[in-house]
């Protein structure tokens, strides 16, 4: 039966009716979700495989980065400070972009870099150590790259699952609990109505019956008076013919005598 | 297209030891304003835990910022800190330092895509 898992509803036929659009308006949303979860995580996967490699990879490229500043320091003494005291502007800046993907924005960052050398820091190592300066810079550039590409793939890892978690929500909540309650609903309007029409099916047999009844007994009392004005009034008896008596006609239509 | 009132080009800012930042910084990621706030931190083992949570958190509450580079073993040191952040932007990368190699069991975003994929 229906139980009380149905909207609160005023059986009618209009009902009905909306009822069974929003059915539909349910099934359709249904699919369409089912179909984003799908594609979204269709993407997931590919981003899982990249991150896991990703980061992998930047172990190796931080060593070298890593690596390449023991060197510098080894050829130019120990240059951290004015490093660090000469920081003016950044040449190496992120552009965000979004990437759309199934409705969902994921942005992505791209790197953007000046090209040139901070005014601030091209002096470091002018005096020793320049070319191991130098290296050391690519290859922490490198290393800025890649760690960028990966902070892409972590963002949209991060997005993408809060947005598959959201819609596997509304997919699981429309197939496990609206569905069924606009369908117990519908079931419900549906044995609604009918008993309704059994009721009024049988209300017009009974009402019928109680015609015919009230008809027979309009009758049989008109009948019972009209008996009763006979006996009542005895005034105009004639003398009742005997058959058995006077039959001086015969019956024609006696078959045996 | 860049949304959530970022500037166009945003920044990466940077939490670790002396030779990372210096690498980084060499490589050009370094900015200072007219304020003296800076976009980097050094960390070395004088530095209280108070300190860096405070550049944490002011990182990730700057707009200018779209990736927040943060070694390894100081993000074990507010390792909370990191595990409670869900902010989408700006992104936390956690990087190997060079006397701490990197462990993939210790990274926050790692141990989901390890839970996602069901490897170990």
């Amino acid at each position: 039966m229906s139980g009380k898992n149905r909207l609160n509803i005023f059986p009618t036929r209009m009902a009905l009716t909306s009822m069974k659009l929003k059915l539909k308006g349910a099934v359709t949303g249904h699919s369409l979700l089912k179909k984003k979860s799908d594609a979204l995580t269709i993407r997931f996967r590919k981003i899982l495989a990249n991150i896991v490699e990703n980061k992998q990879l930047m172990g190796t490229t931080m060593r070298d980065a890593s690596f390449s500043l023991a060197a510098a320091k080894y050829a130019a003494g120990d240059f951290s400070n004015s490093v660090i005291e000469n920081v003016s502007t950044a040449t190496i800046s992120v552009k965000m972009t979004t990437e759309n993907v199934a409705g969902v924005h994921l942005p992505t960052f791209e790197k953007i870099s000046e090209g040139t050398v901070s005014n601030s820091q091209e002096l470091t190592g002018l005096s020793k150590g320049g070319q191991q300066i130098n290296k050391s810079r690519e290859s922490h550039v490198k290393a800025v790259e890649a760690l960028i590409a990966l902070a892409s793939l972590q963002t949209a890892f991060v997005t993408l699952d809060e947005v598959i978690k959201i819609t596997n929500r509304r997919v699981n909540a429309i197939e496990f609990v609206v569905k069924p309650k606009l369908e117990n609903t519908i079931n419900y309007i549906i044995t609604e109505l009918d008993e309704n029409e059994r009721e009024e099916f049988f209300r017009l047999k009974k009402v019928q019956g109680k015609k015919k009844r009230d008809l027979k007994a309009k009758e049989s009392k008109r009948e019972e008076e009209a008996i009763n004005k006979k006996t009542v009034a005895p005034v105009n008896l004639t003398k009742v013919k005997n058959i058995l008596e006077d039959d001086e006609q015969a019956d024609d239509d006696l078959l045996y005598e | 297209m860049a949304s959530k009132s970022m500037t166009e080009n945003a920044l990466v800012a940077v939490i670790g030891d002396e030779d990372i930042v210096t690498g980084f910084l060499l490589a050009g990621v370094g900015q200072k304003d007219k304020k003296k706030n800076e976009n980097f931190l050094v960390v070395d083992s004088k530095t209280s835990q108070a300190k860096i949570e405070a550049a944490f958190k002011s990182f990730t509450t700057r707009n200018d910022i779209a990736i927040i580079m943060i070694s390894q073993k100081v993000a074990d040191e507010i390792r909370y800190l990191i595990d409670e952040y869900h902010q989408v932007i700006p992104t936390i990368l956690e990087i190997p330092s060079k006397d701490h190699p990197y462990d993939p069991k210790k990274d926050s975003v790692m141990l989901k895509v390890k839970k996602m994929t069901g490897s170990d």
